[in-house]
């Protein structure tokens, strides 16, 4: 299939499906607290977007700041564990324990330590638990991993325990180091949207509260563009790990190898 | 002279019982090509191992009169990073004893020319064949300019024409540098070619059946040598040991 076609054929599918909303909603005069139109919707991005980009900004930094610092923090104690079993087997069952339990249920505790006057901080918090447990999981499996030839091959060689953990072990744990950081960037959004929805109210600004508060006011034109952006974060989000996957791996690794045809 | 390399009443039993090596005695002198001929999982490979410090021997010890030589190891797998390119693989053991990048990386090059991979020092692994993978296997052993070259089935996954241009070319390799070769394989003809003395194995646990010497590795053992009665008649004396080995055990 033609590189156009896969871009064209979803595109059309796309733009006939909203005008087909726009006729429903026009010839049944749906009531838009129930259901707005597409033009509606575009309509209420326009006339909120000073406060929509303002929301933006805070889930994008909620997001990013639990991304990064789970990726930092997971990535460490993973390369702990793969030093000292002792230490795994020490830390790993509260790992579980952190991942298992569901984090709606954690959210009103943690929105109580941090205060509800700092929402923000709650959300950051709550996503970081959510993205943390894929990294440290793929880390460690990656980790460990390792081709026994090369470990015995670096042994023969003299190679210290940094040796190996730099020039084998994380080289080798990559792939799965960011298939892991992919799955934890979409967690964290999800973690950020729980923890401000639970929130409820108080000082949080982000989408997900945009999306209460336009629920409060039957502002459904509102809520759908909100949602529109989150989406747009998850993708950006994820197409970005992408091309960072594609760019590391591309020339080595069999998950980005392009089959002859 | 001393041998480069004795082993005294080496045994070894594993953890899960498995006795891979019963008592084995062996002296390897300096420039000897000597390969080690058995059936299949006879503790060949461990034999290697051991010699290598990979894996502790239950009995016995392993020496090396003149102090231990630099040594390379080559796997039956070609072992290789998939994400560094051949130059890079080839320079693992120089990286690793810190030398410094510049010189490493003109020994690398010149490793990997030696085997006849100039212009793929930028080919990742997975862009090459199997027997360039293992050239590059090799460029990295001989890169460390080792004194002792252990090497446990290196050839044993590739066709009949590499498999051949291999041998050659090891040979010329070993000859130029005065490298002392172990080889670990199963395949008669290949042994009776390359070898200055055959060590024939019995089934584990391992023992020496029979030591062969051969005719000296000639100057030149060129593809026509193959086909001399010389050859023949030195793959016909380790075959005939490899059967007294086999039926022995049974």
């Amino acid at each position: 299939m033609s590189a156009a076609l896969k871009y064209v054929l979803p595109a059309l599918i796309g733009i006939a499906a909203l005008a087909l909303w726009e006729f429903l909603v026009r010839h049944y005069r749906v009531e838009p607290t129930v259901l707005p139109g597409p033009s509606a919707i575009w309509l209420a991005f326009m006339d909120n977007l000073p406060s929509l980009m303002g929301s933006l900004l805070v889930t994008l930094r909620i997001t990013w700041t639990a991304y990064f610092i789970a990726l930092a923090g997971g990535l460490l104690l993973a390369i702990l564990f793969s030093q000292s079993r002792t230490a795994e087997m020490t830390l790993y069952p509260y790992a579980v324990i952190l991942q298992v339990t569901p984090i709606v249920a954690v959210t009103p505790l943690i929105l109580i330590w941090t205060g509800l006057d700092h929402a923000e901080r709650a959300a950051t918090l709550i996503a970081l638990i959510v993205a943390f447990f894929p990294i440290l999981s793929n880390a460690t499996l990656g980790l460990r991993s390792v081709d026994p030839g090369l470990i015995d091959l670096f042994r023969l060689y003299g190679a210290s325990r940094w040796q190996v953990l730099w020039r084998l072990q994380l080289p080798g744990a990559l792939p799965l180091i960011l298939a892991g950081s992919k799955i934890a960037a979409g967690l964290a959004l999800v973690g950020a949207v729980v923890a401000e929805s639970a929130a409820g109210s108080g000082t949080s600004t982000g989408l997900a509260w945009r999306i209460t508060e336009a629920g409060f006011q039957l502002q459904i034109g509102k809520m759908f563009a909100a949602l529109l952006l989150l989406s747009l974060v998850g993708i950006a989000n994820f197409y970005a790990l992408t091309f960072l996957e594609w760019l590391l791996l591309h020339r080595w690794h069999e998950s980005a190898l392009k089959r002859q045809s | 002279m001393p041998p480069l390399l004795t082993l005294s009443a080496v045994s070894k039993r594993f953890d899960n019982g498995v006795e891979a090596i019963g008592r084995v005695d062996l002296a390897v002198a300096d420039g000897e090509f000597v390969s080690l001929v058995g059936p299949s999982g006879c503790g060949k490979s461990t034999a290697l191992r051991i010699i290598a410090g990979l894996v502790a021997p239950s009995a016995g010890t392993v020496e090396f009169p003149g102090g231990r030589p630099e040594l390379g190891f080559v796997f039956q797998d070609p072992t290789l990073m998939p994400w560094a390119d051949a130059g890079t693989n080839a320079r693992l053991p120089l990286d690793l004893k810190g030398v410094a990048r510049a010189q490493a990386q003109a020994r690398a090059l010149r490793a990997l020319h030696r085997v006849g991979l100039k212009g793929f020092e930028k080919a990742f692994p997975r862009e090459l064949s199997g027997g360039m993978r293992m050239r590059v296997s090799i460029a990295r052993a001989i890169a460390s300019e080792p004194k002792l070259l252990l090497m446990d089935e290196p050839f044993a996954a590739l066709d009949e024409l590499s498999r051949q241009a291999l041998n050659d070319d090891l040979l010329k390799l070993a000859r130029e540098d005065g490298i002392t070769v172990l080889f670990v394989t199963h395949s008669v003809f290949e042994s009776a070619y390359l070898s200055s003395r055959v060590v024939v194995m019995t089934p584990r646990p391992a023992r020496i059946a029979a030591e062969i010497p051969l005719a000296p590795p000639a100057a030149s053992r060129d593809v026509s040598w193959r086909m001399t009665p010389e050859f023949a008649d030195g793959a016909r004396r380790v075959s005939d040991a490899l059967r007294q080995a086999m039926e022995g055990a049974a």
